[in-house]
């Protein structure tokens, strides 16, 4: 299972990539495991949309699953990944890169604190049942 | 009465169980409560049986008793013997939801082509596995059109001609959602309200705008202007139609409609008291995934085999559980079935000749009346085959009356429109003979003298 | 051999009913509003009747072999249900005729009414709802109803237990309801410590399903309706698993408010390959108020010479309607054809023998299926359908290997709180013959997953068709049957 170190994490398998003041958002090898060949992603969030944290921003459909995007951060969506409309696969096969879903302007650096750090995020990760 | 076991097997059972008894397995069952005795008579044989239920039967006077001028949503048409001959196969009607396809192709490929037929005749993309009813199926579509906008645009309108069991169970459906708002629009002059009025009240907080086609007083109207307006504000049109009448008329889909949907029950379906019918709900390929409600795609099997699944369920109930935007779980398999074979036995010919059937009788039916003295015909326009009469006394006394001659008259519309005491909405099928339609307008000038 | 679809069998200028040619003076059609293309094959009888045969064979069905699902109650399908729904007298009324010319259809649904409510212990009920999922759907807004009558708004949450059926996290939610999900214990019933922590006048009630999804039924049922009750919570009872109690107890007894019935499940009306089904809801005097249209009344007692007359009512507070008409009358007559027919000693029968099949079942296989919750069950059990030392063999595999065996596979992947669940529900119809050709079955696969687990893993290998590509389904969704564009004219 790939969990890249520069990136945080949440207990919903989203990860974080904070550049400045700019989060980039999406799932993680963890959760398009559990999924398996995913059909369908729509970004549930439009450019401009205020996000609180845990906000709802996507929905993934796979063949026997659905699951739901949550923002880990708060903020001003910026940008969509149009992409994923056409290529859903991308989740799969590329989640931290190609899968990106949403750029998020965060508001509350400090929400940052309360994300998981690579080496915690696999930790739990083993601990849970599949 | 169906249970098989022998003393023998059942003590066989029981001792496999390591259980003294049958009783012995409830003893989790509060004993203040165990073993309630039923106030209830006494079993009887099948053939006991079947006469008890005959005897309810003949309590009632039935469209072969009487002859049937009513419609109002459920209409007396012919049903071809094969219809019903395949549907008594066990294999159709025992068989449960085809969750395993392996062993359920019958039923996926029937369903498959289903979607197929109802597409087509409505003009549009894609078609679901059905829905309860066609008041369901309303329902539904102002369900999908309200998550389609993320609840951002919580109003929708309907038409008052669009028939009120659909209003009122849209309502019955929506009510609980967040500041959602339902506006019924023309109920001032139902009669005269056509689908152009409503484009006034449309706004960028209106997600559905739902009209009828042909309505339920029998009018066909152009509706490719309301559509475009309504899509010029960003919001969905639903169009709520007559299966029948698509064997004639141009489609929904045609005008612009986004969604289409309507009650299936003239396909092939009996009459029974109201149900169990089917609602048929079809859209554009773009809103697919956002349909309730069953869909059965194409697909093969390892070796390449053409076979059928049904698909998108992680969109329903038993995946998304408290997210899925509806609860529906069953649709009305062997109703949508009936349709199947319905509209293979007919075919593009067969269904055009009934449709055209219904659309002459009425007509000379609405002539005819419209000739005796007071006696008028309320609506401007083309109908198809139904159509509003205004009496020279209250429709009520009207119906009453024609059942002593036998017939059962049209809808009277007070029942819903409170105002119109003297209109009767009287439909006219391929069921219905000239000979019958004649005694219907002697009858009428008869019963129509105080 | 793949079975064309009808567009494929259809022929240009084919016919296959005829109707007779109008015969009244012709009148123009509407200009402008005559479509010009009908899509629609084009088919003799002789080709529909062949298809729909052809198609017919390709499906499983009760009257071809068990249907172990769990919470489907797969019983057999009366064929004299057939007959009287059939009777001209039902099936040719017309639902909106007039009530004095159908008193027939009133009485008996007045008489299903009655038997139901003698049956659960309620004290009114609706026929209305069409299915299980719109019942359920007016037991929580019946709920809601409740609440806001007494002015009591706050009650935001429904209560659900983790075994609990999809469709009831999902009317809570379509409803307006939060979700508060409660736990089972390690007995599998409803953990009364966790009930009691989310217990509070926030609840506006608790969705019990009894006997659960795990086919036990819950050994503190009293205390769980209980404490909802003290909080001024409403019990709705979600009658899927009604099977198990018919003359063993009744809810209404028990203190369920609101309970749905699936006459498709506990009253033998067929499944028809995915309905329709019916799902009439019962509820005590308190909420009778609130019961969907329309319900039928005696408006005037018979006496020994004429009948009583009947009539359709609007409850004082409804909750509206739900379904056009009457509800699906056609399975109201079987349902209560079927009721007819077994009487109170019948009853109490089915459920006694649904209960001893299960636990018979159960006992021939629990050897080699690991049972999560080992308790007598009621009329199901769950067991598990994997082994921890054969991790690539899954309850899915299981599934379609038994379809080798003739056999329907049992509910999988259902209640979530059981890995790789196999819920298996025989009923009371069948023998016990067929029950061990089914243990039969069962011993046979947990042998080959151990020796020949690739048995398991491409199976099905005996049927119309192997597993499908549900990926390549989902993702090309082809919904409709392809036709040439030439067959358009």
């Amino acid at each position: 299972m790939n969990t890249p170190a520069n990136l945080k994490y949440t207990k919903s398998d989203e990860w974080v990539l904070l550049d400045g003041k700019i989060a980039t958002v999406g799932v993680t090898d963890y959760a398009q495991e559990q999924l398996s060949d995913v059909v369908f992603v729509e970004i549930t969030v439009d450019i401009d949309d205020v996000v609180k944290k845990q906000g709802h921003i996507a929905t993934i459909e796979s063949v026997k699953a659905a699951a739901d995007v949550n923002s880990p951060v708060s903020g001003k969506v910026i940008l969509i990944n149009q992409d994923l409309a056409n290529s859903p696969e991308h989740v799969n096969t590329d989640p931290f890169g190609t899968a990106w879903m949403v750029k998020i302007e965060i508001s509350d650096l400090a929400e940052m604190s309360q994300l998981m750090d690579a080496k915690t995020y696999e930790e739990y990760c083993s601990t849970r049942s599949h | 009465m169906f249970i098989p076991h022998t003393k023998a097997e059942t003590a066989q059972m029981l001792k496999s169980i390591g259980a003294k008894s049958i009783e012995d397995l409830f003893s989790v069952v509060p004993e203040k409560y165990r073993f309630p005795k039923l106030d209830l008579p006494s079993g009887v044989t099948e053939m006991e049986v079947l006469g008890e239920m005959k005897e309810y039967a003949a309590a009632n006077e039935t469209v072969e008793d009487l002859i049937c001028f009513l419609g109002a949503g459920a209409y007396n048409h012919y049903i071809p013997a094969a219809v019903d001959m395949l549907l008594r196969r066990g294999e159709f009607y025992t068989a449960y939801t085809p969750y395993q396809p392996e062993i359920s192709q019958g039923t996926l490929q029937a369903v498959f082509e289903f979607q197929t037929l109802m597409a087509n005749l409505t003009g549009m993309d894609v078609s679901n596995a059905s829905h309860y009813d066609g008041a369901t199926a309303t329902a539904e579509a102002g369900v999908m059109a309200y998550h389609n906008y993320r609840g951002k645009r919580p109003k929708i309108l309907l038409s008052a001609s669009v028939n009120p069991q659909n209003r009122e169970v849209l309502c019955s459906y929506l009510c609980g959602y967040e500041n959602i708002e339902i506006e019924t629009l023309g109920m001032e002059n139902p009669l005269d309200f056509s689908p152009d009025a409503m484009i006034s009240s449309i706004d960028e907080n209106t997600s559905l705008v739902v009209v009828q086609y042909p309505d339920f007083f029998g009018r066909i109207y152009d509706l490719s202007k309301l559509a475009d307006e309504v899509h010029a504000k960003g919001a969905l049109l639903a169009v709520v139609t007559n299966p029948i009448a698509l064997g004639l008329l141009k489609t929904p889909g045609e005008f612009g409609a986004d969604i289409v949907v309507g009650e299936g029950q003239p396909l092939g379906i009996p009459l029974s008291y109201g149900g169990p019918y089917l609602g048929f709900f079809t859209t554009k390929k773009e809103y697919v995934r956002k349909i309730a409600g069953r869909l059965v795609g194409e697909t093969v099997d390892a070796k390449g085999k053409r076979g059928y699944v049904l698909t998108l369920t992680a969109r329903e109930q038993h995946i998304r559980r408290e997210k899925a935007t509806s609860n529906i779980c069953s649709n009305q398999g062997l109703m949508a079935l009936a349709a199947t074979i319905y509209l293979s036995l007919l075919g593009k010919n067969g269904l055009k000749q009934v449709a055209d059937l219904c659309f002459q009788k009425a007509h000379y039916a609405a002539k005819k009346i419209s000739e005796l003295p007071g006696f008028k015909i309320i609506g401007k326009g083309p109908f198809f085959h139904e159509f509003v009469v205004q009496c020279p006394i209250s429709a009520k006394e009207i119906n009453e009356r024609l059942l002593d001659y036998q017939i059962l008259g049209g809808f009277e519309l007070a029942k819903v429109y409170p105002d119109l005491k003297n209109h009767l909405l009287v439909a006219v099928t391929e069921m219905n003979s000239l000979e019958e339609i004649e005694y219907l307008v002697n009858s009428l000038a008869e019963v129509s003298h105080d | 051999m793949t079975e064309p679809t009808i567009y494929e069998l259809s022929s240009s200028g084919r016919t296959g009913v005829r109707y007779p040619a109008p015969d009244v003076p012709v009148s123009d059609l509407p200009k402008g509003f005559v479509r010009d293309n009908l899509p629609l094959p084009e088919l003799s009888e002789l080709d529909v009747i062949r298809h729909f045969t052809h198609l017919s064979s390709l499906n499983y069905s009760i009257d071809s072999g068990l249907y172990p699902l769990g919470s489907c109650t797969m019983k057999y399908n009366p064929k004299i249900n057939e007959v009287t729904a059939r009777i001209p007298g039902f099936a040719f009324t017309h639902p909106l005729q007039p009530e004095d010319t159908v008193q027939g259809n009133l009485a008996l649904m007045y008489d299903l009414q009655e038997h139901l409510k003698e049956i659960s212990g309620f004290s009114a009920v609706s026929l209305e709802p069409a299915a299980g999922a719109q019942g359920e759907f007016v037991g929580v807004s019946i709920i809601r109803a409740f609440h806001r009558q007494n002015s009591d708004p706050k009650r935001t949450k429904i209560l659900i237990p983790d075994s609990a059926h999809g469709t009831n996290p999902a009317t809570s939610a379509m409803s307006g309801f939060e979700v508060v999900p409660v736990p089972s214990d390690s007995r599998g019933n409803v953990d009364l410590a966790a009930l009691r922590a989310v217990c509070d006048d926030t609840v506006a009630g608790l969705m019990l399903t009894n006997p659960n999804t795990l086919g036990l039924f819950d050994e503190n049922v009293l205390q769980v309706i209980k404490i909802v009750h003290e909080v001024g919570g409403l019990v709705y009872g979600d009658g899927a698993n009604l099977n198990a109690l018919l003359g063993i107890t009744r809810p209404g007894d028990l203190g369920i408010d609101i309970m749905h019935f699936n006459l498709h499940k506990t009253f033998s009306t067929p499944h028809g390959g995915g309905g329709p089904g019916s799902g009439p809801v019962g509820v005590t005097s308190r909420l009778a108020d609130f019961l969907p249209s329309p319900i039928v009344k005696m408006i005037e007692e018979g006496t020994d010479e004429i009948a009583p007359l009947y009539s359709l009512f609007t409850p004082k507070h409804t909750i509206g309607r739900v379904k056009s008409f009457q509800g699906q009358f056609g399975m109201f007559v079987r349902a209560y054809t079927y009721i007819r027919m077994h009487g109170p000693e019948g009853l109490r029968k089915i459920s006694e023998y649904a209960v001893l099949n299960a636990n018979y079942l159960l006992s021939k296989i629990r050897n080699s299926y690991h049972l999560p919750y080992d308790r007598t069950c009621m009329h199901e059990f769950v067991v598990e359908g994997m082994w921890s030392d054969i991790p690539e063999i899954h309850a899915l595999d299981i599934a379609k290997r038994l379809m080798d065996y003739k056999f329907h596979p049992p509910t999988n992947y259902f209640p979530l709180i059981v890995h790789e669940a196999l819920m298996i529900e025989p009923t009371e119809t069948e023998s016990m013959q067929t029950l061990d050709l089914f243990a039969d079955a069962m011993l046979k696969i947990a042998e080959e997953a151990k020796t020949s687990p690739q048995l398991l893993k491409e199976a099905p290998h005996d049927t119309p068709i192997g597993r499908l590509d549900e990926l390549r389904a989902a993702k090309e969704l082809v919904l409709c049957c392809w036709y040439p564009e030439e067959k358009q004219d």
